[in-house]
C-alpha cells in the first residue's frame, strides 16, 4: 500500500507512472489473451456482440490513455476522433465500395491527420483551457456531421446504414464472432505497438513532457513536436476503434457520437487507471456494464444508481484498477518471500 | 415473476392442455417468445440521458400491460414486458435490441422510440425477422412494407402532418410570407420536408428557415431575425420546451403572426399553460389523440379508462403529459393485435394481423380518427384534425383529414 | 441595421444568463482550482427546491431566501461528505466524481419532478422594458442582480479577511495553512457558497428557460465558455464573457452566410480558443506564472 499512498500525497494532475508499470507481465499478459481467444467460443451471439465492443472500446480508453497518461494532455474531445473514424468507415464500404479491413487503416490515417491539426493550437493551453477546447470539438462533431453540405456523404441527421462483414474464406462461424476475432487481432496489434511506442524514444519523451515539460525541453525534448504527436497518435487509434464500432454496430448517426460518449470514455480511463493501458479494458467494461447494471436495479433512477457505484469504485480504489494490480502484485511478493 | 407465479401459470396451462379439443390444439403455434402461458414483448426508450422525458412511455405501456395480466392476459397469456433504456444513443440501441432478441428471446420488439434508434436497429430485426412493432418515430421511412416487411409505423407521419397544414395555408392565406423554425434533427427535416411537398409549385411561400440545436437554452435570437423578415406565418417545429419559449417570446416582443403549431409540442399540461393561455390564444395546429388536460374530454368514456388506468397502475403520472396518453394508446393497439392472433403466436402471423387493423380506435384517439392497416398499408394512423387554442383548451375545426404522405 | 441593434439586445439578454453561470463557475474555481461539472444540475435542484416551496404556499421572497440557506448547506455537506474523501486522489478522479454528481442529481430530481416542464415566476414581471419590445423587465432585472451579485463577490474576494484567505487557500494551498488558514474549511465554504450562486442563476434562468431536470445542460455549456473567456479567477471577466459569448453568438448565427446559423455553437467556442490561444489566462484572468 504504501507506494500507492505515497503517489497518492502529491496528487499532481497526472501521476508520474514509471513505464514499465504502464503494462502487465508476459505471463499475465497470455492468460489475459487466452481467455480472449478461448471464452467467446462459447458464448451466444449477442454476448460475442458485447465483448467486441468491450474491444473496441477499451481501444478507444487506450487512445486517451496515451494521450492523458502518456503526454499529460487532457481530452474530452475523444467523441469526435471516434466519429470521423466512424464516418470514415461507413462512407467508404457504403459509397465507395472498399472492403471493410482496408476502411481501417485510412480511418486511422484521417484521424492522425485531424488529431496532428487539432494538435496546434491545443499546444498553447494546458489543463482547464484544454479540457474546454476539446469539449467544444466533441460539442461541434455531431453539429457538423448534420451540416446539409455534407449531407450527400453522411446522410445528413438519418445516419448511415453499414453492411456486416461475413467470414471470409468460407469459414463456418456467425458474422459476429468472425467481427470479434478480426477486432481482437486488430487490438492486440494497437496494443503492442502502444507499449513499445511508450518504451521507445517517443514514449519517454511524451512522459518527460508529462512529467516537467520545462525541464523535458531543457534536456532537448521537442515539446511541440511530441505534443502533437501524441495527440494524433491518440486520435488515430480513436479512429480506428470508431470505425471498428460502426462496422459492429451497422449504423452510424450523428446522435451516436455526443459528449456522452467522451465522458463515458473518460470515465472508462479514470476507473481502469490513468497511465495504465492494461486498465484500459477493465474501464471499458465498466462504461459498458455498469449502466446496464444500474438499470437493472432501478429503471427510474438509473442515473442515480450509476452515480452511486461510480462514486463507491472511485472511494475504494481513486487509482483505478491499476491500484488494485499493484495491490495484488504487492501481495503476489510477498507471498513468494515467504 | 415470482417462481410461484410461474409454476401456478404452467399448471393451469397443463390442465388446459389435458383438456383442451384436439382440434384447438393443432392450431397453436409459437415463435421463440410466446408459450401457452407468456408472451415476452421487448422495447426500449430513453429513460436517462438527454431525451429521458420520454421514459414515461415506456412506464405508461408496463402499467397497461399489468392491467391486462391481471384482467386474464390476453387469451390466457400474460404479458411479459421487458423494457430497457438506450438513453437515445443508436450504438447502445443496437445492443439493447440485441439483448431483448438473442438474449430474453423476446417475440416482438415494440415501440422503440426514436427515428436514429429504429433506424440502427431496422435492418437487424429485418434479417432477423423479428417484428419491430409500432415505432415511436413520425419518418415517413416506416411505411415501407416492400423493402422492410418487419418495419411498422404507428402514429401519422411528420410529413403528412404538415402537408395538412401546407394545404390549409395555400387555402386560406395565399398570399402568405411564412418562416419556419425547426429543430435541427431527423423530425425537423422532414416536416420541412412536408411543408415543401405540400406548397410545391409556391415553395416561396417559405421566405425563411432557422434551425436549432436541443444544447441551445434560449431560441431568442431566431425568433429575433425571424421577426426582421416581416412575415406574417410562423411555424413551429419544436419540442415541448422550446415550443413554450417561442409562444412566450412572440408575446414578449409583441410580434402576432398565424402561429401554427407542432403536433408533438400540443401538450396543454406542459407547453401551452407554462408558456402562458393569454399568449397562445389563436394558435394552430392537428391533433389525433385525446389531451388529458383538456376539459371537453371530462365524461368521454375513453378518457375515463385511461384515466382508471392511471389511478390503479400508475398514480404517479403526470396526466398533463400528453405522452402518457401516446404509450396508453400504443399499447392498446399492441393488445389489439396480440387477441388477433389467437394462438397463432409466430412473428409471421403477428405482422400478418398488424397489417390486417380495420377501423380500430384505441380509447385516446380522436373520435373519427381511426388505425387502418393493409399489406400494402404499414402507417395505422393517417388521420388528423385541425384545431385552434381558445381560452384554455383546443376547438377542433374542420373535417377529418387524412395526410398521404409518401404514398 | 435595425436587426444588428436586436440581435446585440437579444445576445446582452441571453448573455446575463450566461454570466449568472458564469459567477458561479468562478466562484467554485477560486475555491477548489478546478472546475465543477455537476454545477448545472446542483443550481437546477436548487431551483426545484425553490419551485416546492412556492407550490407549498410560501411567498417568493421567503422561498428564495429559503433556498439560499438549503443550498449554501447542501453544498457544504456535499463538499464533506463526497469530495474531502477524494482530496488527495487525483484531479482526474475527482473530475469522474463530479460526472457521478452530475448522474445523481439529474436523475433524482428527474424522478421526483418528473421531465416536462414547468413555469416559474419572475418577481420583475415580464412585460418590455422601457418600451424596448427586445429586453423584457426579467431580463432587465436580470442583468441588474448579475451586476450587483458581481460587485458583492468582488469586495467579498478584495476586501473581506475570509474572502482572500479562500483565494490563497485555492491557489497556493501549502503557504496558507503555514499562515494558520483552515484550507479544509474554506473549501467546504467555497462550495456552498458556488451553490447558493448557482441557486440564484438557476432561479433567474428558469423563468425564461422553463424549469426541468435537463433545464442546465446547455446553460453549463457557454457559463464554462464564458467564464474561461473571462478568466476564471475573475468575477468582472465572468461576467464580460457572458455578454461577450451571448453577443457574438447571435451575430454569427445572423451574418455568418450558410453555415452560421447551424454552427451557432461551434463558432463561438472556436473564437472563444482563438481568443484563449492568444490569450491563454483569458481577458480578465492573472497570468499563469510557471515554475521551474
Amino acid at each position: 500500500m504504501s507506494a500507492v499512498e505515497e503517489a497518492a500525497n502529491e496528487a499532481p494532475a497526472v501521476e508520474a507512472v514509471p513505464k514499465r508499470a504502464m503494462t502487465l507481465g508476459y505471463g499475465t499478459s497470455l492468460v489475459v489473451l487466452a481467455l480472449l481467444i478461448i471464452v467467446p467460443m462459447f458464448l451466444k451471439n449477442f454476448f460475442v456482440f458485447q465483448l467486441t465492443m468491450l474491444l473496441i472500446y477499451a481501444l478507444a480508453v487506450l487512445a486517451l490513455n496515451i494521450l492523458t497518461g502518456g503526454s499529460g494532455q487532457f481530452s474530452l474531445g475523444q467523441s469526435a476522433f471516434y466519429a470521423v473514424g466512424a464516418y470514415t468507415s461507413a462512407i467508404l464500404m457504403e459509397h465507395m465500395g472498399v472492403n471493410y479491413a482496408l476502411t481501417l487503416p485510412v480511418a486511422g490515417i484521417i484521424c492522425f491527420g485531424f488529431g496532428f491539426l487539432f494538435g496546434q493550437p491545443a499546444l498553447r493551453l494546458s489543463g482547464i483551457y484544454l479540457a474546454l477546447a476539446t469539449f467544444a470539438l466533441a460539442v461541434a462533431m455531431p453539429q457538423l456531421l448534420k451540416l446539409g453540405f455534407f449531407e450527400h456523404w453522411t446522410g445528413g441527421v438519418q445516419g448511415l446504414v453499414v453492411t456486416k462483414p461475413d467470414a471470409p474464406f468460407g469459414l463456418p462461424i456467425s458474422q459476429d464472432r468472425w467481427l470479434y476475432y478480426f477486432t481482437l487481432v486488430v487490438s492486440i496489434g494497437i496494443y503492442i505497438a502502444s507499449v513499445n511506442l511508450l518504451k521507445s524514444r517517443s514514449g519517454r519523451a511524451f512522459m518527460a513532457i508529462r512529467d516537467n515539460e520545462i525541464a523535458a525541453s531543457a534536456m532537448g525534448v521537442d515539446v511541440a513536436l511530441y505534443k502533437t504527436l501524441a495527440f494524433g497518435v491518440s486520435a488515430g487509434i480513436t479512429g480506428v476503434a470508431g470505425g471498428l464500432g460502426a462496422i459492429a454496430v451497422q449504423f452510424v448517426a450523428p446522435d451516436g457520437y455526443t459528449i456522452t460518449l467522451a465522458i463515458s470514455l473518460f470515465l472508462g480511463m479514470v476507473v481502469g487507471g490513468v497511465g495504465w493501458l492494461p486498465g484500459s479494458i477493465v474501464g471499458s467494461a465498466f462504461i459498458i456494464f455498469v449502466p446496464n447494471i444500474a438499470e437493472h436495479i432501478s429503471k427510474g433512477l438509473s442515473g442515480a444508481v450509476f452515480g452511486v457505484l461510480l462514486f463507491l469504485v472511485i472511494f475504494l480504489v481513486p487509482h483505478g484498477a491499476r491500484q488494485v494490480a499493484m495491490v495484488a502484485q504487492q501481495m503476489l511478493g510477498k507471498l513468494k518471500k515467504n | 415473476m415470482p417462481a410461484t407465479l410461474r409454476t401456478a401459470a404452467f399448471g393451469a396451462a397443463v390442465a388446459a392442455f389435458a383438456f383442451a379439443p384436439a382440434s384447438a390444439l393443432a392450431q397453436k403455434k409459437y415463435d421463440t417468445g410466446a408459450t401457452d402461458t407468456e408472451i415476452r414483448v421487448g422495447h426500449i426508450v430513453p429513460y436517462s440521458g438527454p431525451a429521458s422525458a420520454y421514459g414515461v412511455i415506456g412506464k405508461t405501456e408496463e402499467a397497461y400491460f399489468r392491467m391486462v395480466n391481471d384482467n386474464g392476459g390476453i387469451n390466457g397469456r400474460k404479458v411479459k414486458f421487458v423494457s430497457y433504456d438506450d438513453a437515445y444513443s443508436p450504438p447502445k440501441a443496437v445492443e439493447q435490441v440485441r439483448k431483448l432478441v438473442e438474449s430474453d428471446e423476446v417475440l416482438v420488439v415494440f415501440n422503440p422510440l426514436g427515428t436514429p434508434s429504429n433506424s440502427a436497429i431496422q435492418k437487424y430485426l429485418n434479417a432477423k425477422k423479428v417484428p419491430q412493432l409500432f415505432v415511436a418515430t413520425g419518418a415517413t421511412k416506416w411505411n415501407d412494407p416492400k423493402h422492410f416487411p418487419w418495419t411498422i409505423g404507428w402514429q401519422p407521419s411528420y410529413q403528412s402532418e404538415a402537408l395538412i397544414y401546407a394545404k390549409y395555408l395555400m387555402k386560406e392565406k395565399p398570399d402568405a410570407k411564412v418562416v419556419v423554425l425547426y429543430q435541427n434533427d431527423d423530425f425537423g427535416k422532414d416536416y420541412v420536408k412536408g411543408l415543401k411537398d405540400g406548397f410545391g409549385a409556391k415553395a416561396s411561400m417559405i421566405v425563411a428557415e432557422e434551425s436549432y440545436e436541443i444544447s441551445e437554452p434560449t431560441i431568442d435570437s431566431h425568433i429575433v431575425k425571424l421577426k426582421a423578415t416581416g412575415a406574417d406565418v410562423f411555424i413551429s417545429i419544436t419540442t415541448p420546451k422550446f415550443a413554450a419559449q417561442a409562444i412566450k417570446k412572440l408575446a414578449e416582443i409583441d410580434w402576432k403572426p398565424m402561429h401554427i403549431l407542432s403536433n408533438v409540442s400540443i401538450s396543454v399540461g406542459s407547453v401551452i399553460k407554462p408558456a402562458g393561455f393569454e399568449n397562445a390564444q389563436g394558435i394552430l395546429s392537428a391533433a389525433y389523440a385525446k389531451d388529458a388536460a383538456d376539459p371537453q374530454w371530462q365524461d368521454d368514456p375513453g378518457m375515463k379508462k385511461f384515466l382508471a388506468l392511471l389511478d390503479k397502475y400508475y398514480p404517479e403520472a403526470d396526466r398533463l403529459n400528453t405522452s402518457v396518453v401516446y404509450g396508453y394508446g400504443a399499447a392498446q393497439t399492441l393488445t389489439k393485435v396480440l387477441e388477433m392472433c389467437g394462438d397463432n403466436l409466430t412473428r409471421e402471423n403477428i405482422m400478418k394481423q398488424a397489417a390486417n387493423l380495420k377501423d380500430f380506435t384505441p380509447d385516446t384517439l380522436l373520435p373519427g380518427v381511426k388505425i387502418n392497416t393493409s399489406t400494402t398499408d404499414f402507417a395505422p394512423i393517417e388521420q388528423l384534425q385541425m384545431m385552434r387554442f381558445k381560452g384554455e383548451k383546443w376547438d377542433l375545426f374542420g373535417d377529418i383529414i387524412s395526410g398521404e404522405a409518401g404514398h | 441595421m435595425e436587426l444588428f441593434t436586436n440581435q446585440v439586445l437579444a445576445g446582452i439578454a441571453t448573455g446575463a444568463i450566461y454570466a449568472c453561470m458564469a459567477l458561479a463557475v468562478v466562484m467554485i474555481y477560486q475555491a477548489i482550482d478546478h472546475l465543477n461539472f455537476a454545477q448545472g444540475e446542483m443550481a437546477m435542484f436548487s431551483t426545484f427546491i425553490s419551485w416546492q416551496l412556492m407550490q407549498w404556499g410560501i411567498p417568493y421572497w421567503w422561498a428564495f431566501l429559503a433556498t439560499l440557506i438549503i443550498s449554501f448547506a447542501g453544498g457544504i455537506i456535499i463538499e464533506r461528505l463526497l469530495f474531502k474523501p477524494l482530496a488527495k486522489a487525483p484531479v482526474l478522479t475527482n473530475v469522474a466524481g463530479f460526472i457521478a454528481l452530475f448522474a445523481i442529481v439529474n436523475s433524482v430530481a428527474g424522478l421526483i419532478w418528473d421531465f416536462t416542464i414547468k413555469q416559474y415566476p419572475t418577481p420583475f414581471g415580464s412585460s418590455p422594458f422601457l418600451g424596448s419590445q427586445l429586453i423584457s423587465t426579467h431580463q432587465a432585472g436580470m442583468i441588474g442582480v448579475t451586476v450587483g451579485l458581481l460587485i458583492l463577490l468582488y469586495l467579498f474576494f478584495q476586501f473581506t479577511r475570509i474572502g482572500l484567505a479562500m483565494r490563497a487557500a485555492a491557489a497556493m494551498p501549502e503557504s496558507a495553512r503555514l499562515v494558520g488558514i483552515n484550507t479544509s474549511w474554506m473549501i467546504a465554504l467555497g462550495w456552498g457558497m458556488a451553490s447558493a450562486i448557482g441557486a440564484i442563476a438557476g432561479i433567474l434562468i428558469a423563468p425564461v428557460v422553463f424549469l426541468e431536470p435537463n433545464m442546465m445542460g446547455g446553460v453549463l455549456i457557454y457559463g464554462f465558455a464564458a467564464a474561461v473567456l473571462g478568466g476564471l479567477t475573475s468575477p468582472l471577466g465572468a461576467v464580460v464573457g457572458g455578454f461577450l459569448v451571448g453577443v457574438f453568438e447571435n451575430l454569427a448565427g445572423t451574418y455568418i452566410p450558410g453555415v452560421g446559423n447551424e454552427l451557432k455553437l461551434p463558432i463561438a467556442l472556436a473564437l472563444i480558443i482563438t481568443v484563449l490561444v492568444l490569450k491563454p489566462a483569458g481577458l480578465f484572468g492573472r497570468p499563469i506564472v510557471k515554475r521551474v
